[in-house]
Order: structure tokens, then sequence, then C-alpha cells
């Protein structure tokens, strides 16, 4: 029962995924792709818990703390980059 | 009913609503007109989703390991990074001169947005 629930979790999150990958293709905007590439990541981590919770094993887990800070350093370096241009800012002289 | 069976069906909740809200974020992310409507469904319903599959999960392995430290982190994380990567997006896409949807009547960050640039000039 529980097994047979987590892999139609697994499908559905896959195809949350595959739309998520539409609007990283199409997205008008670069706004548009670092919205799907976030939401990939968001969904990635859920698909670590669900495949965990499937192979019955903990070893997984730290892998969700590894995707959710690197998805979020990965967003706030772009949305750094599409305000201002620079990623990182030089120090001032004075 | 053992206190098995019952852990698997709460497991069970869980994961069938975090999995429904994540589907509730493609179609979001498909069907809104513009970038700020979309970074409005991604950001709120992706956290809520994910954080029901990881509270399942927390359940489910509460069974064998007891709590685990890294499913209550990675929970709290995503309920404090999602939100502000939401914003930093929308507010980049803002300033970067993203345009709103043409059906959009209100738009009051125009205003503090042009004394902002014109007091930095």
């Amino acid at each position: 029962m529980l097994s047979t629930v987590l892999m139609v979790c697994l499908i559905l999150l896959s195809l949350a995924l595959l739309g998520s990958i539409y609007r990283l293709i199409k997205g008008p905007s670069t706004a548009d792709r670092v919205i799907a590439l976030d939401t990939i990541g968001i969904t990635m981590i859920a698909l670590v818990a669900v495949l965990s919770m499937y192979l019955k094993t903990s070893a997984f887990l730290e892998v969700i703390l590894l995707i959710g800070i690197l998805t979020f350093i990965g967003t706030v370096a772009f949305a750094k980059f599409i305000e201002r241009g620079v990623v990182l800012d030089r120090k001032r002289d004075h | 009913m053992t206190g098995n069976e019952i852990i698997n069906l709460l497991v069970i909740v869980c994961v069938l609503l975090g999995t429904f809200l994540s589907l509730v974020t493609m179609v979001g992310l498909l069907r809104l007109p513009d970038v700020y409507s979309r970074s409005h469904a991604a950001s709120k319903s992706a956290t809520l989703g994910v954080m029901f599959i990881l509270i399942g999960a927390l359940l489910y392995f509460y069974q064998d390991y007891g709590l685990d430290a890294r499913l209550i982190l990675g929970i709290l994380f995503v309920l404090i990074t999602s939100p502000v990567a939401g914003h930093l997006i929308s507010r980049a896409a803002y300033y970067s001169g993203v345009p709103l949807w043409d059906k959009s009547i209100r738009d009051d960050l125009k205003k503090v947005a042009k004394k902002r640039s014109s007091a930095s000039e």
C-alpha cells in the first residue's frame, strides 16, 4: 500500500518537474527561468525524500539539506546578477 | 489498528497532500500570465508541498530511527529560505524592467522606485 502510493507520488512529482522544465525552456524573461530553476530544486528535494522512503533507507537525507542550500545560493546569486549586473561587489577604494 | 498502521496512514496523507501541492505549483507555473503571479504560485505552494512531504518522511523514519535532525533542519531551512528567494527574484524582475500583466491595474512600487532612482542621481 505505502510503496504503491510512494511510486505514484514519484511519477506525479516527475510530472511537476516536467512542467517546470517547460517553463525553464519557454519562459519569456530571465526571471521566469530562475523561478523555474528554483521550483525544480524544491521539487528535487521532495523527490529525494519520497525516494528515500521508497527505498527504506535514511542514507539520502543529507542530500535534502544540500540541494536546499545550493538552490537558495544559486537563486540569490542569479537575482543579484539580474538586478545589478554583478554577483560579488568590489571593495570601495576609500 | 496498530501504531505502525496509523503512522503509515499519516505518511500517505502527508505525501499525497505534498504531491498535490507540487502539481498545483506546476499548473500555476504553466498557466499564470506574468512573472510576478508565477513567482507567487511557485514560492508559496511549492514550499508548503515540500514541507508536507518532508513531514511525511519525518513520520516515516520516526518508526526506525527516531526524530531525524536532518529532516527537521531541512523543513526549517525550506520554510525560511524559499520565500526569501521568491522575494529576491520578484524584486530583481521588477527593477530589471520585466512588465506586469497588461490587465493589472495598480503598481504602487512605481512611485517609490521613481523617487528612489531620482534621489540616487
